[in-house]
């Protein structure tokens, strides 16, 4: 295993299978938190920090490596496993899923640095570890099997997070979670191997490598339909999409703050990256004739999760139900079926996992002083803690979707790809720009009555963000600004592979929608190149005063 | 023809086969063990106390599982063969499903021990009882005439009714020896009369004779042949079959018998048991009546919706953990009654070498998984039930997780392999009874398996959050006092902002009728016993990591691809 690990892959120019390592160095720091005593949580913390870190700067190296004008797979590793039955150890990253394992290597060490578990620090950590291996695992997996082994085994930490570390109702949020989840992703093992066992004669043999199923199997309509939903109904209740997002609203607010921010950041994004790598490549033709129904799926999940958000009394409820209409939108992204939307859903990815992870620590950092999530409770916090209300500001406008922050940058292009797509989904997209309205609505209205106004109590008295805090929560913000100024070397390297999988959907389509994607496509770049200039301006003529 | 008989009349001898001892050698090592062990403890009494019973069957078994190594690379490289008169097969098949047998036995020889001493009884029987039992299992699994499978299974089963009652101060464990016992005998006169049955329509006892039969028949050979007597014949053996694999609807005894006997013993009831009667369904259907595959395979179809259904739903309504586990073992049946369909099934409803092959390594593999996790499971209930056995429901695991860090965490990697969860043994197993199943066709069977696997889920859960989310009744405030306070004063805080959660869930210290559980006095948990759960649960993890032994298991299920 390890000579294999050395063992340059043919035809690739790393010598050194980096993949894999992002699975096996959280691994191998969950085998060292078993071995450090319980009693010393901070070697236990400092342990887990240094192997998330690791593995984080390993992602970044991926990134650095990554060439940018390759559509392709890259850094691909391929191993002998189980290969009677046609699997393979089989990772490897692209422009559609470079940054989400980035963003999981970033994501893991600010939860691990802001915040801490009021008990058993062993078992939390060791139980964040493994989730981090089995994340990074699914967002690389290449090989169909593979990708749902990770899928599914993630749960079970999260269960245990949610279970042991929650609030509440706890016990009931990490049940209906797991079961929720499993009960959806139950069918999906039927289906895959349904796939392939129909696409063998197609491919000569049983194998559950996706670029091969992808490029060769033959399904009949039917077979594929069928497939297809049993493969969606798993994505969409991870998303979650309307009308399975139920066990979402339970599970945020109950679990505790990192795996709040894991949950939203990481987790959900398994489901919209299924949803592409797994729905629209193995079945264009499906997604195609079935984009309408997902389509307003999206756009219902957007303006509904929305509305419920201006209604919660509950801080972390609210920022939960803000995920599920921001997940509307990259459903709406991906569904669109072209280059903006597609392109626009990939970045939302990341966005929404950079903005709603910071929210809910922020949110974290509130419950812990004030022992409370109850808006009515708070207020006024502003006088006491300025510095966390600017970091809050700063966070809900990235999370409103304010142009020049990150936010913008998604919603934007997935709005257009939505307007650039047929007639139904630009109705569709008009609908969804009431969610951006009421995403301002919703969150301004939530940060007024908890940071401004008159302090009572324990409200006027509460501790601001400590250093360490603010260094914790720093990548994020610097991230929030960069990437909405300056999402160009991001679009870079996400579009080549858009590209690279519109054209398949092309290509395998009958009766792919016939539009003039090229001139839609400059004007769209133009128009988004035009606005960031405007925020940079703008931010430049805001400093200059 | 006449010169043969003519020849045989003059010398008045019976002709008596030629035994390749060799071949038997794991088998006989086992039967004269368990005579052996017996023999001795009664001439040397001081031998019957201590370690030295378990020692030796456990020692029986490794010999037993060494020897079976030379008899597997036979197998392999000069392929099945026929023993006695062609009344033991000695193939690939036979050899796995002894290989799993020994395992049972080697594992279940190691949690006995500490059980025996911590409920204070001695002396070989129950050692002796188990080799005998694991002897009929493996005589089941390897035999090819249905005397022979009758007389197999007889000797599996009466060596377990004994055991079933064998802890003699407790009621329940009479109980189920009697329950288990009648029930049993029901079964196995069913299973007699359809032997009787079968002999009459094929003229023969021999699995290989009823499978020429039809051939025989169409062939104007062999006129006794009759369908309608043929279809009684399988109806009565699979009922049967169903019993000793605890298939619904021939479930009932399953949870009573469980709750009731000794917990090492329901491990071996729920292993080697299951699996030696797996073995013989298989050697009687697929290999006597192949050629009827078409007529019984829909009868195992129906059996496995049925136990995957009512295994999973009924386990919800359980409190006792043995029962659920009981329950959750009637569901892995509905899983491994679907790899035997699969066996027999073929793309057209003809039986097919691929199908065959698929069926039979999704069975075989299955076997293995879920021996070792059900061992393993039932060997932390015997770890830690405290003496008396019977502190087995829900409430009584609570905070286990505070007080016996190590068992909990073998038990729950055990228990979320049953779940299925991926990189475990019980995931593989799931996964290749399930790519069977779709490769014959069966896509609902595979449907409703899943969805089982979920609904009995929650079982599993449901014994995970008591041992490590809630904390224990009474014990809790020694274990860990400041968390304990720190999550009230949390709780407190809660309650006071926030009326809508309820935090109290985990203090409820008092059941349904109000009394205050007793505490449960966590026992030393004895070095062979965690031994034997450490190594299920480690192997549980490997079996489902790494593709260990595919290529035996190919070669163990090559020799049932085709029909002989």
């Amino acid at each position: 295993m390890i000579a294999a690990l050395f063992a340059a892959e043919a035809g690739e120019s790393v010598a050194f299978a980096t993949l894999p390592v992002l699975v096996i160095i959280p691994l191998l720091t969950a085998g060292v938190l078993a071995l450090l005593p319980p009693s010393r949580s901070d070697y236990l913390k400092l342990a887990a920090l240094v192997g998330s870190t690791i593995t984080g700067a390993v992602s970044a190296y991926v990134l650095w490596n990554f060439d940018a004008t390759d559509g392709g797979l890259q850094f691909v590793s391929r191993w002998e496993w189980f290969s009677e039955l046609g699997l393979s150890f089989f990772l490897g990253v692209d422009g559609i899923s470079l940054f989400l394992v980035v963003l999981t290597g970033l994501l893991f060490p600010v939860a691990i640095l802001t915040t801490e578990p009021h008990h058993d620090a062993k078992p939390y950590y060791l139980w964040l570890m493994l989730l981090m291996a089995g994340s990074m695992g699914a967002f690389m997996a290449l090989d169909l099997l593979l990708f749902f082994m990770f899928f599914e085994v993630v749960l079970v930490p999260m269960y245990f997070l949610i279970g042991g570390w929650g609030h509440g109702e706890r016990i009931y949020s990490a049940m209906k979670f797991f079961l929720y989840t499993m009960a959806a992703s139950a069918l999906m093992l039927v289906a895959i191997t349904s796939l392939v066992i129909l696409a063998a004669p197609d491919v000569g043999g049983l194998t559950f490598d996706v670029t091969i199923l992808a490029a060769n199997h033959n399904l009949s309509d039917e077979a594929a339909t069928a497939i297809f939903l049993a493969f969606a109904l798993a994505f969409a209740v991870k998303v979650p999409v309307f009308p399975v997002h139920t066990w979402l609203p339970d599970a945020h607010t109950e679990a505790p703050t990192a795996g709040s921010v894991i949950l939203a950041g990481v987790m959900l994004k398994l489901g919209t990256y299924g949803l592409l790598r797994f729905g629209v490549f193995l079945f264009p033709d499906v997604v195609f004739n079935l984009a309408p129904y997902f389509l307003t799926l999206g756009v219902i999940g957007i303006v509904y999760g929305a509305a419920v958000a201006t209604m919660q009394t509950d801080l972390k409820r609210l920022v939960a139900y803000s995920s599920v209409a921001h997940m509307g939108f990259i459903v709406l992204g991906i569904f669109a079926l072209n280059n903006q939307g597609l392109t626009g859903s990939v970045i939302q990815m990341v966005n929404h996992g950079i903005s709603t992870g910071a929210l809910f620590i922020l949110v974290g950092w509130v419950y812990e002083r004030r022992h409370t999530r109850q808006i009515s409770a708070l207020g006024g916090l502003q006088k006491a803690a300025p510095m966390m209300a600017g970091v809050f500001t700063l966070v809900m406008l990235s999370s409103v979707g304010l142009p020049g922050l990150n936010g913008f940058v998604g919603e934007f292009l997935i709005l257009l790809g939505a307007f650039a797509s047929d007639t139904w989904t630009r109705w569709l997209a008009i609908v969804a720009v009431t969610g951006v309205i009421l995403a301002a609505l919703y969150l301004l209205w939530a940060y007024q009555r908890t940071f401004h106004g008159p302090a009572e109590g324990e409200n006027a008295t509460m501790e601001d963000l400590r250093p360490s805090e603010l260094l914790g929560i720093l990548p994020l913000l610097v991230l929030i600004v960069v990437m909405g100024v300056y999402p160009k070397p991001v679009l870079d390297r996400i579009e080549p592979s858009v590209d690279v999988l519109v054209q398949h959907v092309e290509n395998r389509s009958t009766n792919f929608y016939e539009a003039e994607p090229v001139a839609v496509e400059r004007q769209g770049r133009d128009a988004l190149v035009v606005a960031a200039e405007k925020a940079r301006a703008k931010k430049a003529e805001k400093e200059g005063k | 023809m006449i010169a043969s008989l003519l020849a045989q009349a003059a010398v008045g001898e019976i002709d008596t086969p030629d035994i390749e001892w060799s071949m038997l050698s794991p088998f006989l090592v086992v039967a004269v063990g368990g005579i052996l062990l017996i023999t001795v403890t009664s001439v040397v009494p001081r031998l019957r106390t201590g370690g030295f019973p378990a020692a030796f069957t456990i020692l029986s078994a490794a010999v037993a599982g060494w020897f079976l190594r030379g008899l597997w690379s036979t197998v392999r490289d000069e392929g099945p063969r026929d023993v006695v008169a062609g009344s033991l097969a000695i193939d690939g098949f036979t050899v796995f499903v002894w290989g799993i047998l020994l395992a049972c036995l080697f594992l279940v020889g190691g949690l006995l021990d500490g059980y025996l001493r911590r409920e204070r009884f001695d002396g070989p029987d129950w050692y002796v009882l188990l080799m005998m039992s694991a002897a009929g299992g493996m005589l089941l699994a390897a035999a090819r005439d249905l005397i022979l499978i009758f007389v197999g299974l007889e000797i599996l089963s009466i060596a377990v009714y004994v055991l079933a009652g064998l802890h003699l101060r407790r009621s329940d464990s009479q109980e189920a020896a009697f329950k288990y016992f009648i029930l049993g005998a029901v079964a196995s006169a069913l299973m007699l009369y359809g032997i009787a049955l079968a002999y009459g329509a094929t003229g023969s006892t021999n699995l290989e004779v009823i499978a020429n039969a039809r051939a025989a028949n169409e062939a104007g050979l062999n006129p006794l042949e009759d369908s309608s007597l043929i279809l009684a014949a399988m109806a009565l053996l699979m009922v049967g079959f169903a019993f000793k694999v605890s298939a619904v609807p021939f479930h009932m005894w399953t949870p009573d018998v469980y709750q009731g006997s000794p917990t090492p013993v329901v491990a071996f009831m729920a292993s080697a048991v299951k699996v030696a009667g797996f073995a013989g369904m298989v050697r009687v259907f697929w290999d006597g009546f192949g050629f009827y595959a078409a007529d019984w395979r829909p009868l195992i179809g129906v059996l496995a919706v049925a136990s995957l259904v009512l295994g999973s739903f009924l386990a919800l309504a359980q409190t006792n953990v043995k029962r659920m586990l009981a329950y959750s073992s009637i569901t892995h049946a509905g899983f491994m009654l679907i790899a035997v369909n699969s066996l027999a099934g073929g793309a057209d409803g003809e039986v097919t070498a691929s199908a065959a092959v698929r069926g039979a390594q999704a069975l075989l593999f299955y076997l293995l998984a879920y021996a070792i996790m059900v061992i393993g499971s039932f060997g932390v209930l015997s770890a830690i039930g405290a003496e008396g056995d019977d502190r087995h429901s829900l409430d009584d695991y609570r905070g286990m997780a505070k007080a016996k860090p190590m068992l909990a965490a073998f038990f729950a990697v055990l228990l979320f392999a049953q779940a299925g969860v991926p990189f475990t043994s019980g995931f593989t197993a799931k996964f290749r009874v399930i790519l069977a199943a779709a490769n014959t066709g069966s896509y609902v069977l595979a449907a409703i398996a899943m969805l089982a696997a979920v609904v009995s889920a929650v079982l599993y859960l449901r014994v995970v959050v008591s041992m490590f989310m809630t904390s224990a009744p009474a014990v809790a405030h020694a274990m860990g006092a400041e968390v304990e306070a720190e999550l009230e004063a949390q709780s407190d805080a809660n309650a006071e902002t926030d009326d809508d959660i309820d935090t109290d869930d985990t203090d409820d210290t008092e059941d349904a009728d109000g009394e205050a559980v007793e505490p449960m006095v966590w026992g030393h948990t004895p070095r062979p016993a965690l031994a034997v759960i450490a190594i299920a649960a480690v192997a549980t993890l490997l079996l489902g990591i790494f593709p260990i032994g595919t290529d035996v298991l190919w070669d163990a299920a090559r020799d049932l691809a085709v029909l002989r």
